[in-house]
């Protein structure tokens, strides 16, 4: 038994037991509601179930992973992530009217996934390097390192990842120290481009805007989605139609119910309770987050550790915001829920990263 | 020195980051804070409009359309009842191609040409969400066969459905009318009666006939099953069922048997007859010929057969018991004789001398006797066996428009009788005020004197002249004249008979009445202008024919039949009631342009009695052209 014990000690000592417990239980919620949102399809939530595994133990290979080593990655990572994505602009594969996927022989990749950790860890090392003599001139290399790819991505075009990224990227350089002055003049001028970026939207960019400032515009159309999960949400109540009884869910009201939307099924069945709980449950993981990268010894922790951080915040917020019908329908999907085994991976491969900083002995600068 | 710099910055760094940390994190609570807020608005503040629009989302309220009550005549015998067939049905708005759809399915299942024209004809007159039927009554085989390739069609749908059918076929059509899909303007009449929820699930209406004006009773309350349905509108189960209640089934008076034989009497002519019971207002018989088969009606009719019976030249869609006008001609004779009694202008003895012609004084102008010569001495009773028109010109201008009009109208002539269907028309008994008003003319004397005849401005349906018989049959007792009889509560099957009270009965002096009966007997006797009709009768026959010219006769020429175009030829009416003492039965036959009411119309009307009374089946071909002579007026 002991022995048992100490092995578990030995494996798991570079885990922050904190964050794993908020993981596993969040996990725990998203078989849960998989199952209800399946229809009780146990192969599906088998596959979620292999998914995780899979995801947990890249978390804890990660972890495992002293910072430095993670460290030297970050520029051949971004290095190859961004030949990959010329590749995909050049050689890519076009799926439902996006070019995202390239096919390296063996299998078919999406560089942008690769992106959203290999991002902010380069810009973060960038800072790093520059950490003495931060000058202006610095951070607009790093926005340019930031821009590069974001561009390529939008061009897939992928808005739900290009949002990701973009936000990833702008929690560094904020954490940076970007100063108020420009960031408030970045506000002014994605304000001002606002209509520049309209143009350059495509149609149903443009129609998922509208939809959201209107759903009844077209309600067996764009405005379905969002009309339906309202539905959902707000027929749950305080409590909750109770597992496996919502009829949005189980009559097939609601679509992409098991991946995008999974937040409108637990809503439905478990009321305003539910949501409530499991935005503290978030909260705490992403407050666990936060301790560990104000913990963080070195810049280059500290910023990767913030961009994951509040870059989880984000998936949260960009898709119960969604569901909840105050921001556009986006492809993101609810982390550590929804279905779907490659965000669940680079989900936790962040947060394998943020297990390194807090568990490894800190670097103490000379 | 560099060093403490370098740490000052570096703790400076730190403290820096850390407050960008802290914004980050309120930056956090403040966006989990508006998620909270937005959950908060739609679970609690909105929650009853979201459960609401979850259980909309959920439930639908399906219609269960009533079976339509049935309909029966007077001994049971069934002349519209319901069966159920298998339809197959398109949606039209939810097929891309509909063309393309049939074309396919007609190779599954035959699909004929008036198949199609029908179904295109449905969805001119069709709400756009309708489901309509493409093919109908389907065979066992196909419907086999249709199952078989159900995959190949995912937008057609094989449905039970309840026909309607009419095992008469075209002896009742007129009477029963006929049931047929609603459309735009039923549906604007349901609303604006309130009565459309209780269409939600019906196909079908009574157009005309019992089927229309008893539709309330026929058609029975719809059921509702509250159903859960899944987003593409699949039904998962049932939640709850309040059944229909079937319509109420009718019995008429009509005699089906009754109606068979006087169909047949009339063989190919046009015509009309009503047969009334005197006693009740139970309408008998009620033929209207010819007819059309209502069966066609009933899934739509295509634009062919419409057309074919639309425009043929026999306007087989006329109701002419109800909407047919003709001069009631002699028919007219016995209530201006019973008038010339009552109102004391006439005794019986009274005699006249008939020369052919009558003579308003001071003037040449001469109305003629339909018989050139005259009929000599002519008293009341001659008068109507015979049908001298003299007396009657005579007799008219004794008594005046003013006193005809108020007199005859009290036998139902010139307004309507009330009969319980839709559709009939008042006729025409003319008055001074009328001509004033529809011609703007005052009356001339000269008027009243062909109104004596039952000519003039006189109109009447086959309906008023049988109820004006009826009730000169009753003696003065008049019953508002009625098809049907009975009503079976579906429900309760309670059987509420359609009270028969007199509407009036008019103060009539039955010395007068004796005497207008016996004529009328004696018309049917040798000597009278029905006797051919009249032989051998076993019970005694009161009858009248009758003439009403199609076109009219100048001054002086003579009506000779053979060289009148068959169409202008005039019509031959014969009112009668039998037996004469006790009437059971009163009625009035009209044959189109078959000439004098002796030769064509009382003979139908003598199969008729016969069958009524005595039960006896007409032997042979029906009533054959005798060469009775009758007289009409030809002025």
């Amino acid at each position: 038994m002991t022995r048992f014990v100490r092995l578990w000690h030995y494996l798991t000592r570079y885990m922050d037991n904190f964050l794993l417990g908020g993981v596993l239980l969040l996990m725990l919620i998203g078989l849960v509601v998989l199952y209800s949102a399946t229809d009780a399809n146990l192969s599906r939530v088998t596959n979620q179930a292999i998914n995780m595994l899979v995801a947990l133990t890249v978390m804890w290979l990660v972890a495992n992973i002293p910072l430095q080593h993670i460290m030297r990655l970050a520029v051949p990572l971004y290095m190859i992530g961004l030949m990959l994505l010329i590749g995909v602009a050049l050689f890519g594969e076009i799926q439902n009217g996006a070019r995202r996927w390239l096919n390296i022989g063996v299998t078919r990749i999406q560089p942008s996934e690769l992106m959203k950790l290999a991002v902010p860890l380069m810009m973060a090392w960038y800072f790093d390097k520059h950490e003495t003599t931060l000058r202006l001139r610095d951070y607009a290399v790093a926005t340019l390192l930031l821009l590069l790819p974001l561009l390529l991505i939008l061009r897939q075009p992928d808005l739900g990842t290009t949002l990701l990224i973009a936000s990833s990227g702008f929690y560094v350089l904020f954490l940076a120290g970007l100063s108020w002055r420009i960031i408030a003049g970045l506000l002014i001028a994605g304000a001002v481009s606002l209509p520049v970026l309209w143009s350059m939207l495509h149609d149903y960019q443009r129609q998922r805007i509208m939809t959201l400032l209107d759903p009844s515009q077209d309600p067996l159309g764009a405005g379905y989605h969002t009309i339906q999960s309202t539905i959902a949400i707000g027929s749950g109540g305080v409590i909750g139609k109770g597992w496996q009884n919502g009829t949005q869910t189980h009559l097939d009201f609601l679509p992409e119910k098991s991946t995008d939307f999974i937040f409108a099924v637990f809503s439905e069945e478990f009321g305003l309770i539910g949501n409530t709980s499991l935005l503290l449950l978030y909260l705490m993981v992403i407050g666990r987050g936060m301790v560990i990268t104000a913990n963080a010894s070195t810049q280059f922790t500290r910023l990767i550790a913030g961009s994951i951080t509040l870059t989880f915040f984000t998936y949260i917020f960009v898709n119960i915001g969604m569901v909840v019908g105050i921001l556009p329908v986006v492809g993101v999907p609810l982390p550590l829920i929804s279905y779907g085994g490659t965000s669940m991976v680079t989900m936790l491969l962040g947060f394998g990263i943020l297990m390194s900083i807090q568990t490894h002995p800190k670097l103490v600068k000379t | 020195m560099s060093g403490t710099v370098e740490l000052r910055n570096h703790r400076r760094e730190l403290r820096y980051f850390q407050f960008r940390l802290a914004v980050s994190a309120g930056f956090v609570l403040l966006l989990f804070g508006l998620l909270f807020a937005r959950f908060f608005y739609l679970q609690v503040s909105q929650r009853e409009h979201y459960h609401t629009l979850a259980e909309a989302n959920r439930i639908s309220i399906l219609p269960l359309a009533p079976n339509r009550g049935l309909i029966f005549d007077r001994n049971g015998e069934v002349l519209a009842h319901n069966y159920s067939a298998y339809t197959l049905e398109i949606i039209p708005s939810k097929v891309a191609n509909l063309e393309a759809t049939i074309n396919e399915l007609a190779s599954v299942i035959e699909i004929a040409a008036r198949d199609r024209k029908r179904f295109k004809k449905l969805m001119g007159e069709s709400k756009r969400y309708e489901s309509l039927p493409i093919r109908t009554r389907l065979s066992d085989v196909e419907v086999a066969r249709f199952a078989a390739n159900r995959y190949r069609f995912p937008e057609v749908e094989i449905k039970a459905r309840l026909f309607r059918q009419y095992p008469k076929g075209e002896g009742t059509s007129h009477v029963v009318g006929y049931i047929s899909r609603i459309n735009h303007q039923d549906l604007e009449q349901l609303e604006a009666r309130g009565d459309s929820t209780n269409y939600r699930g019906s196909n079908y209406i009574g157009k005309i006939g019992i089927e229309q004006s008893y539709e309330k009773e026929l058609h029975g309350i719809t059921g509702f099953e509250e159903v859960e349905t899944d987003a593409s509108g699949r039904a998962v189960r049932v939640l709850s069922r309040t059944l229909p209640i079937s319509g109420n089934n009718l019995k008429l008076s009509l005699d089906a048997k009754l109606q068979e034989v006087a169909e047949q009497a009339f063989g190919d002519r046009r015509g009309a007859l009503v047969a009334i019971d005197p006693t009740s207002g139970d309408i008998l018989a009620f033929v209207s010929k010819p007819g059309f088969d209502p069966n066609l009606f009933v899934d739509g009719i295509d634009s062919e057969s419409w057309d074919l019976l639309n425009n043929s030249i026999d306007r087989p869609l006329n109701n002419r018991v109800l909407r047919g006008l003709y001069p009631p001609g002699s028919t007219f004779k016995p209530f201006m004789a019973l008038a010339g009694l009552e109102l004391k202008k006439r005794t019986p003895e009274y005699t006249i001398s008939d020369a052919g012609y009558f003579s308003l004084p001071g003037s040449s102008h001469r109305y003629r006797d339909w018989k050139v010569g005259g009929h000599g001495s002519v008293d009341m009773h001659k008068s109507l066996v015979i049908s001298c028109d003299t007396y009657y010109y005579g007799l008219a201008n004794d008594l005046g428009i003013a006193k005809i009009f108020s007199f005859i109208s009290q036998f139902g002539l010139g307004k309507l009788t009330g009969i319980d269907i839709e559709g009939e028309v008042s006729g025409l008994l003319p008055s001074q005020e009328w001509k004033m008003r529809r011609h703007k003319q005052k009356w001339y004397a000269g008027d009243t004197i062909s109104v004596g005849i039952g000519q003039g401005y006189n109109l009447a349906t086959p309906l008023q002249l049988a109820f004006a018989t009826a009730i000169l049959a009753g003696n003065g007792t008049a019953f508002r004249p009625h098809l049907v009889k009975q009503i079976q509560d579906s429900k309760t099957s309670a059987e509420r008979d359609i009270v028969t009270q007199p509407l009036y009965t008019l103060n009539l002096d039955p010395k007068n009445l004796a005497r207008v009966h016996a004529a009328l007997v004696d018309v049917t006797r040798p000597g009278g202008t029905a006797a051919r009709a009249g032989e051998g009768a076993a019970y005694t026959f009161a009858g009248k024919t009758g003439t009403s010219q199609v076109i009219g006769m100048k001054q002086g020429e003579k009506y000779v039949e053979s060289k009148i175009q068959e169409r202008h030829r005039d019509h031959a009416l014969f009112i009668a009631y039998a037996p004469a003492d006790k009437p059971k039965i009163a009625l009035a036959v009209l044959v189109e342009n078959g000439g004098h009411g002796g030769s064509t119309a009382a003979p139908i009307a003598r199969l008729v009695i016969d069958y009524f009374l005595l039960g006896k089946l007409p032997t042979g071909a029906a009533a054959e052209t005798a060469d009775d002579e009758e007289g009409g007026g030809h002025d």
